[in-house]
């Protein structure tokens, strides 16, 4: 197992009370496995992975521990946390496009930056080199300023510099979202390819857009307000879903080749509960059209079947009775 | 580049024009005549009046139609001749302003570099420490938002009159004549201090909240925030942010720096100091048109000049600039 999370609880301080974004994490991710992180937005993917690397307030560790190759993370330690960062954890900011230093030439600022974690560039350099013909980046790269690259070199560049010190656990947040959709296509398969490559061990990609997951993820890992819904390989979690809410979202996205003049797509009723102060129990409730007493009290997330969690009590076999 | 810089040029040419011209259009929209002015302080009789009307009118250039002064005045100063003064008659204005920008230069360019120096690196310092920023700043608040002449004031109040540490007129003790020695040194920096002080206090509360939030917006932009995931260690980080910071501050300076040989009007004027901005007030109560042009006419040149050279700078310090110019040529 290279990541293995614990009960992970993480809440937003604000002035009318804590926002409770991340409510009891508990999951794991083995080695070589690339995770898909899916949820409407809100539902906590992206303090899911922030919690990983850079924990900072307003976000505050209420419970939980996470484990990277057996080795505890210093998540809420800042100091601490930053001898892990690049070289254990490392992130592909949603905000790629505008991750470089507009005033700093782009090797110069890789340079400094490996220069300040005691890393020598010189001797970095042609394994750079190797990985910017990978993404298909002229070396010429290297001597320009951000701001003389299109978007997508510049997210090609992140993504370099971001692996380039073959980190343990990479999370990719958002990475395809503002790509059309062919770059969308070449971007995924790029990650395929750090991780066949050993540039990472294990990645998390979170998006919203699960046909990309479709075609690079191992496995999904659904989350609704907050809490873990379902975690399964990704052919499961698309054709044999069994949490109510993964049913309904899969159910809501279009398909190749049906028109829907004919048959229209279904959404989910009602919307997601405030985070502020979220119900007791199963926070999907609400809007389940299976629920009954006992979704009161808050699920555990239980392996099924080997590697499918899911968190829901009529999977688990209580009935109304109970 | 050629290009970019040949563009600018032209521009600063036209600007200049256009402000030359306001600056001979001004004076003369003034109500009164100069030259009635500076009879009706000799009390002569009025034949004489009559006679030494005449013949100043037609010394100053008066007597001719205006468009033609106005042409006169375009070929003067490429001569190099900014005419006579009428308050101070029959000095040349170029010498008059001249002996007042050492005093300009000498008071502000300390003042300006030294508060920009000091208010840039307190306001960084301030920005990462919760302790400054919740005391010292809301101070900064209260120093920029202080009349230069009311915080000049204060301070010739207090270090002059009440403690009698400083003086608070002139260049330099009005029992002396400038001459080189220690004695009149010393009476001349003393004299320096409080109208220096009055600047930079206001200067320096300015420049220190400007830096301060600046810093603070650059921890916040999204390259801080990947640093920081990427674990660079804090000094890394505050460098970055330091140096995109301060750019918008370098312009502020040029700015300041442009305006060197206008002086500090209502701080000179408080101090009674001899620089070009008591000149103007000295040259507008007594309708000396072409004093007040001259003085104006350095301003001009100075701004313009700093306009130039900051054009010039950021092309070095920030890329962006450098390769805008390049996409505009292209």
């Amino acid at each position: 197992m290279s990541l293995q999370v614990d009960n992970l609880t993480v809440y937003y301080q604000t002035l009318r009370g804590d926002v409770q974004a991340l409510e009891g994490a508990t999951f794991s991710i083995a080695d070589g496995e690339i995770m898909g992180l899916a949820g409407e937005s809100g539902c906590g993917k992206s303090t899911l992975a922030n919690s990983l690397i850079r924990l900072v307030p307003p976000m505050r560790l209420v419970r939980g521990q996470v484990r990277l190759d057996g080795e505890v993370l210093p998540i809420d330690d800042a100091r601490r946390m930053s001898d892990y960062r690049f070289s254990r954890v490392s992130v592909i900011p949603q905000y790629a496009m505008n991750a470089l230093n507009p005033t700093r030439k782009v090797g110069k600022m890789m340079a400094e930056l490996l220069g300040s974690k005691g890393v020598d560039f010189a001797a970095t350099i042609p394994e750079l080199k190797r990985r910017l013909d990978l993404v298909e980046l002229s070396h010429d790269v290297l001597k320009m300023y951000p701001i003389e690259l299109s978007g997508g070199m510049k997210q090609r560049v992140v993504m370099v510099l971001s692996t380039l010190l073959n980190p343990s656990l990479l999370i990719a947040d958002e990475i395809t979202s503002a790509l059309d959709v062919s770059t969308q296509k070449a971007v995924a398969e790029m990650l395929v390819g750090f991780r066949d490559r050993g540039f990472v061990k294990s990645l998390i990609v979170i998006t919203h857009d699960i046909s990309i997951l479709y075609q690079i993820a191992d496995t999904i890992l659904i989350m609704y307000a907050g809490q873990l819904a379902e975690k399964a390989p990704t052919d499961v979690i698309i054709r044999a879903p069994r949490h109510p809410y993964t049913k309904l979202l899969i159910a809501s996205l279009p398909e190749v080749g049906v028109r829907y003049a004919e048959r229209r797509l279904s959404g989910i009723p009602g919307r997601p509960p405030l985070l502020l102060d979220p119900p007791a129990g199963c926070r999907f409730r609400e809007r389940c059209s299976v629920a009954f007493e006992k979704c009161l009290e808050a699920p555990p997330f239980v392996e099924l079947e080997p590697g499918h969690f899911v968190a829901c009590w009529k999977e688990l076999g209580e009935d109304v009775d109970g | 580049m050629r290009r970019y810089l040949g563009r600018k040029l032209l521009i600063y040419v036209l600007t200049f024009f256009l402000a030359v011209t306001i600056d001979w259009l001004i004076p003369r929209f003034m109500p009164g005549d100069p030259v009635q002015t500076m009879l009706s302080r000799a009390s002569l009789h009025a034949e004489a009046v009559e006679v030494m009307h005449g013949y100043y009118t037609r010394a100053f250039g008066l007597d001719v139609p205006v468009w033609r002064q106005y042409l006169n005045f375009w070929v003067a100063i490429f001569h190099g001749d900014l005419g006579t003064s009428v308050y101070l008659f029959p000095q040349p204005v170029i010498k008059i302003i001249m002996r007042a920008v050492p005093y300009d230069v000498f008071l502000l360019l300390p003042a300006i570099l030294l508060s920009w120096f000091a208010g840039n690196w307190f306001g960084a310092f301030a920005a990462r420490n919760k302790w400054l920023d919740n005391t010292l700043l809301p101070l900064g608040y209260i120093l920029t938002a202080t009349p230069y002449m009311w915080l000049g004031i204060l301070l010739a109040w207090l270090f002059g009159v009440v403690l009698g540490i400083f003086p608070i007129a002139g260049a330099y003790s009005f029992s002396m004549r400038p001459h080189l020695s220690w004695a009149f040194i010393g009476s001349v920096v003393k004299h320096w201090f409080l109208p220096f002080a009055s600047i930079f206090l206001v200067k320096f509360g300015g420049w220190a909240i400007g830096m301060r939030n600046m810093i603070i917006y650059e921890l916040e932009a999204d390259y801080s925030h990947y640093l920081e995931a990427l674990g660079a260690p804090r000094g890394l980080i505050r460098k970055y942010a330091f140096r995109n910071a301060i750019l918008p501050q370098i312009t502020g300076l040029s700015l300041d720096l442009g305006v060197i040989v206008a002086g500090a009007l209502v701080t000179e004027v408080v101090f009674s100091y001899p620089g070009i901005g008591y000149l103007i007030l000295q040259a507008i109560q007594n309708q000396d048109y072409f004093l007040i042009q001259g003085c104006f006419l350095f301003i001009i040149i100075g701004v313009l000049l700093a306009n130039f050279a900051i054009d010039i700078a950021y092309v070095i310090v920030d890329p962006r600039t450098r390769l805008g110019m390049v996409g505009e040529s292209a």
